[in-house]
């Protein structure tokens, strides 16, 4: 497995050299954004509005913390299903988001505009939230306060570790991982 | 008569609600380890690794192993001849989570509507199933579930014709369907006859017990052994990532049904399985 330190935002070189199975070290600023937050997005684009930040390039963290301890930066924060945003990915891929990190398989949809407009889709350990918040090492509500755990947060993050799960050229680990170890048999679907 | 007093209830719920979305219990931590020993992907391992890892860090600092802490999910069993005093027991074991999650710095996932959807502000309410049982004990089980887990879950009516084969067929292509997206390595709690909703009950209560802790009903538990066989062959492995270890258990309790029925429901967790049950005794007036 090939590791890399990746500090955001990715260059043109890093999102199309990464593949599938490697493992990085995300370190620099990420953006989260879940259910609620991306609809509320998606929405305001509609209406004619503009984004709550500048997404060219940047990377997206689909996850909603638990709430910080007096002291904390922030509370448990690992990542969430990422299949109920793919509804709203294919537009914000469009508008320049080049990295998603969350957990859980994609549809097509949205595996075909990350090769049409170039982005990555990296993965961090589901249920693994204590851990991955030590990595966060400052943490500032910048949009939609109200939503509570799922406002937009920034997020500075050190060594946070990651799998590249759906590279740039559509490869998708969980699709090879799961190719190179299952023992066919009959009657099995799906 | 024997009663027991409605605050000590809400403590109770409170202490576990905290406990188990905080530490990783001693069954399911070795039943890891010993995924990881066994687990021959690379990137599955690091999984593992990474899961163990997380369970020191959130139980040394009590900060919850997962920020999805859940809908707080309970069991009371409850002795017909045991006097609540004090209050309500609903509303105590509501105020118990109430304060568990806020005092406990967990996330409020409850939203008060399946389309209003605004937050409640405090996890409540709860998911409670009741059972009343002989004695002047309750016996209370809290169980947070992620949703991630609970996305996952399916139901079907199967016809009688169907059999055991049609049930198994059912199972697998659930877990297989569900790939990465429950957390593997995963516990796969089934519940097989009665009606369409005692089916589901029964795999959710499946999923409570100890890793290694079968039917004891050795035909059964036989069903159990070969579906667990045939998960771990679909190389989902854990977190999805390719590999061996993609099941810890699969648990399937039965039920006597209808003439015409053969309801199937099959109800996942994610590795970290919380659950914790706890008796309390009613005390003589």
């Amino acid at each position: 497995m090939k590791t890399y330190d990746l500090t955001t935002p990715m260059t043109e070189k890093e999102i199309n050299t990464l593949q599938a199975g490697d493992k990085v070290l995300i370190s620099g600023v990420i953006y989260t954004a879940r259910d609620a937050a991306h609809k509320r997005m998606i929405d305001t684009l509609e209406a004619g509005g503009s984004l709550p930040f500048d997404i060219r390039g940047q990377m997206i963290y689909y996850m909603g913390p638990t709430p910080a301890r007096e002291g904390q930066v922030i509370g448990s924060a690992g990542p969430t299903t990422a299949g109920r945003m793919d509804f709203f990915t294919p537009q914000l891929l469009e508008r320049g988001l080049s990295g998603m990190l969350a957990k859980g398989m994609r549809s097509q949809t949205v595996i075909d505009a990350m090769q049409k407009y170039g982005a990555v889709y990296f993965g961090a350990v589901g249920g693994a939230g204590a851990y991955l918040s030590s990595c966060i090492k400052a943490a500032e509500v910048i949009a939609y306060d109200d939503l509570g755990p799922e406002a937009i947060r920034r997020l500075e993050v050190e060594k946070l570790p990651a799998i590249v799960l759906i590279d740039r050229q559509g490869n998708d680990l969980y699709k090879i991982g799961r190719k190179k170890y299952e023992c066919l048999e009959e009657g099995i679907l799906g | 008569m024997k009663t027991l007093d409605a605050k000590i209830i809400t403590e109770t719920i409170k202490d576990m609600c905290i406990k188990t979305n905080c530490i990783m219990s001693e069954n399911i931590k070795s039943t890891l380890e010993d995924a990881l020993n066994a687990e021959i992907s690379p990137q599955g391992c690091e999984a593992l690794e990474c899961i163990l890892t997380n369970a020191d860090i959130a139980e040394k600092g009590m900060i919850p192993l997962c920020q999805d802490t859940g809908t707080a999910v309970i069991f009371a069993a409850v002795g017909q001849d045991l006097h609540i005093t004090g209050g309500d027991l609903t509303e105590a074991i509501n105020e118990g989570v109430r304060e568990g999650y806020t005092d406990g710095y967990l996330r409020k996932s409850i939203v008060d509507g399946p389309f209003s959807r605004k937050n409640t502000g405090d996890n409540t309410p709860a998911v409670i199933h009741y059972d009343i049982v002989p004695g002047s004990d309750i016996t209370i089980t809290v169980a947070p579930k992620g949703q991630g887990s609970e996305n996952m879950s399916a139901v079907k009516m199967c016809k009688p014709a169907e059999g055991l084969k049609g049930v198994e067929e059912f199972i697998v292509k659930t877990v297989s369907e569900a790939g990465a997206n429950p957390c593997p390595p995963i516990i796969v709690g089934v519940g097989v006859g009665g009606t369409m909703d005692k089916a589901a009950v029964m795999a959710k209560k499946a999923l409570l017990r100890e890793v290694g802790e079968h039917n004891p009903d050795p035909e059964i538990a036989a069903v159990e052994d070969e579906l667990l066989t045939r998960i771990n062959k679909l190389g989902i492995g854990p977190e999805g990532y390719g590999g061996t270890q993609t099941a810890m258990a699969v648990n399937m309790d039965v039920y006597p049904t209808h003439i015409a029925a053969l309801p199937v429901a099959v109800n996942i967790n994610c590795h970290i399985s919380r659950h914790m049950t706890v008796t309390l005794c009613g005390k003589e007036q």
